[in-house]
């Protein structure tokens, strides 16, 4: 099987977010970036899919010039090539945009299988996936928990609400986005980050996309509920809050 | 006019549709409410009750079960026939299912996950809930909202709306996927919807190794032990014990939330309980906002004291 995999950078987990001056992104100049999770386990289920099926693993990006990290770091992981939609205003862009990139970048491949994320952990609209299924005129299944070949095409597990699941069957080619926990992640090995260096990421420019929305203000959240905050020690803080418990909330 | 597309199950309207009309009735502009199946005239009859203007049944034996391909063009020609303004859905995991693909195929912006409508915006959260963004949209659009963003029993009741059938051609050859019937995963060990007290860790445990405090304060309160997504994902707790939109929803007495940041998709699950802590190094933690009681600091610190404090 020839898959493609989507995959965006995305500001680590643990950076201190701030806003920009014009509040109109996050001020990103000196963060630190890493593989967006979903997407982590789409790479890993489309390596394992190759290791089972034989064929090519292709990392897609559709990203600034620093989204080469995590291409790398793909193909440090196992992936055999990259294409890198390399472009500023694609950090910001939204999905319909980044959906048209990635399109451009894997009309000619002639993939069966096309993996990604089900959302990214900045924007989280969850629609790339989906929109690009509509792009490269592919069927699609969404928020995958599994995923069977079978003789006709794909047999595959979508998560449903509240513990619920569905096996859907779909010809390929097909795309599908791929939810966290399907599979436990591989890290690179120094081999493998050795050969990746090796391995060809070809840049491709962006046809340009008209953006169909904009951020016109982001901002902290305003707390909807009176939390009280327990200052103090660790210590003094957990006998305010046991004695809180007890006696304000009675919930001991 | 905004158009509300119902989402349904084993012949019941969801709750999730009540509040997507209510968000509609916000806005002040006529609504149309349209269901999809097969043989849904009761579901029709019953969205009728509700305050808005028209009823729509996309009634075809290919909608009879959902897939992403037939529900595209059903809607794709009811958006091409009733031309409304706005398209309303309920962010579940259907509409997240296809509601992208019907937005690029009438060519319309869709902004998902929506908690609140301003005018020329809505409002979404980003970055994990940490941030709040207005998306400005121009022209017609789609728009998904968040669960609970809108009160159900805010919902204006009081219409005998009009009930009409669409008029539709699918064709069922186009439909790609073949689904099965739904099922659960073997039957659950836990019913954590049924416990008095929860103690549920999140990342911040940082490694499997450290469950054990975890444990420890639960039996000190007599609670459950439970986890948001990533711990489950990571195979350090059962995933019986997750809690959150793929998991279970509950609202014990007392929720002490560890190391959890509080992505929507964990606090969807238990946000209802009666009283909420959380214990998180980082300040601006989005549990802290639905949190009754929020203590800043590293847990394995506070957790010890609290233990202490407990066994006193």
């Amino acid at each position: 099987m020839k898959i493609a995999v989507c995959i965006k950078q995305v500001v680590t987990r643990e950076w201190q977010l701030r806003v920009n001056d014009q509040k109109t992104w996050i001020r990103d100049q000196d963060a630190s970036f890493e593989l967006n999770e979903p997407d982590a386990y789409a790479l890993e289920e489309a390596l394992r899919l190759k290791e089972k099926h034989g064929g090519e693993v292709i990392v897609c990006s559709a990203g600034p010039a620093r989204a080469t990290q995590v291409i790398r770091e793909a193909l440090a992981r196992g992936a055999d090539r990259a294409i890198h939609v390399e472009a500023d205003s694609l950090a910001t862009a939204d999905a319909n945009a980044i959906a048209e990139a990635l399109a451009g970048a894997i009309k000619g491949e002639q993939v069966d299988l096309v993996l990604t994320g089900l959302q990214s952990d900045d924007q989280g609209f969850g629609q790339v996936g989906v929109v690009l299924a509509e792009k490269l005129g592919m069927p699609h299944a969404t928020i995958i928990m599994e995923v069977q070949k079978s003789d006709s095409g794909l047999r595959v597990k979508r998560e449903l609400e509240g513990g619920w699941f569905q096996w859907v069957a779909l010809p390929l080619p097909a795309l599908l986005t791929i939810q966290s926990g399907i599979n436990q992640l591989r890290y690179a090995t120094l081999k493998g980050i050795m050969a990746a260096k090796k391995k060809e990421i070809r840049k491709v420019t962006p046809a340009s996309a008209a953006p169909t929305q904009r951020i016109s203000s982001i901002y902290f959240p305003e707390k909807g509920k009176k939390t009280r905050m327990l200052p103090g020690s660790p210590a003094d803080a957990a006998k305010e809050l046991v004695k809180r418990l007890r006696e304000e909330a009675r919930a001991l | 006019m905004i158009l509300v597309v119902a989402e349904h199950r084993d012949g019941k309207l969801n709750r999730a549709t009540l509040e997507t009309i209510a968000a509609a009735q916000s806005v002040g502009a006529p609504i149309k409410a349209v269901v999809l199946g097969s043989g849904v005239d009761g579901l029709a009859k019953e969205l009728a009750a509700a305050d808005v203007a028209e009823v729509i049944v996309a009634d075809d034996p290919s909608l009879k079960d959902y897939t992403a391909d037939g529900f595209v063009l059903a809607l794709e020609q009811l958006i091409g026939a009733e031309n409304p303004e706005r398209v309303f859905l309920p962010h579940t995991y259907q509409t997240r299912d296809f509601a992208p693909a019907l937005a690029a195929r009438v060519k319309r912006p869709l902004v998902t996950d929506c908690v609140a409508i301003k005018s020329g915006a809505y409002v979404r959260p980003m970055f994990q809930g940490k941030l709040q963004a207005d998306i400005a949209v121009e022209g017609p659009h789609v728009a998904t909202f968040q669960i609970g963003a809108f009160r159900a029993d805010a919902m204006k009741a009081g219409g005998s709306a009009a009930v009409k059938k669409a008029s539709l051609q699918i064709d069922a050859s186009k439909i790609r996927q073949k689904p099965e019937a739904p099922f659960k995963e073997a039957k659950q060990a836990v019913d954590l919807s049924q416990a008095e007290r929860i103690v549920s860790v999140g990342r911040g445990i940082k490694g499997q190794e450290h469950l054990q405090l975890a444990q420890q304060l639960a039996q000190a309160m007599g609670a459950e032990i439970a986890a948001s997504r990533p711990i489950c994902d990571a195979g350090w707790l059962p995933m019986d014990r997750q809690i959150g939109s793929s998991g279970q929803t509950v609202a014990p007495k007392l929720y002490v939330a560890l190391g959890i940041s509080g992505a929507i998709q964990h606090l969807v699950g238990m946000k209802g309980s009666r009283t909420i802590v959380a214990i998180n190094k980082d300040p601006e933690a989005p549990i802290f906002e639905i949190a009754d009681y929020g203590i800043v600091g590293d847990l394995f610190e506070v957790v010890p004291a609290m233990i202490a404090e407990l066994n006193k």
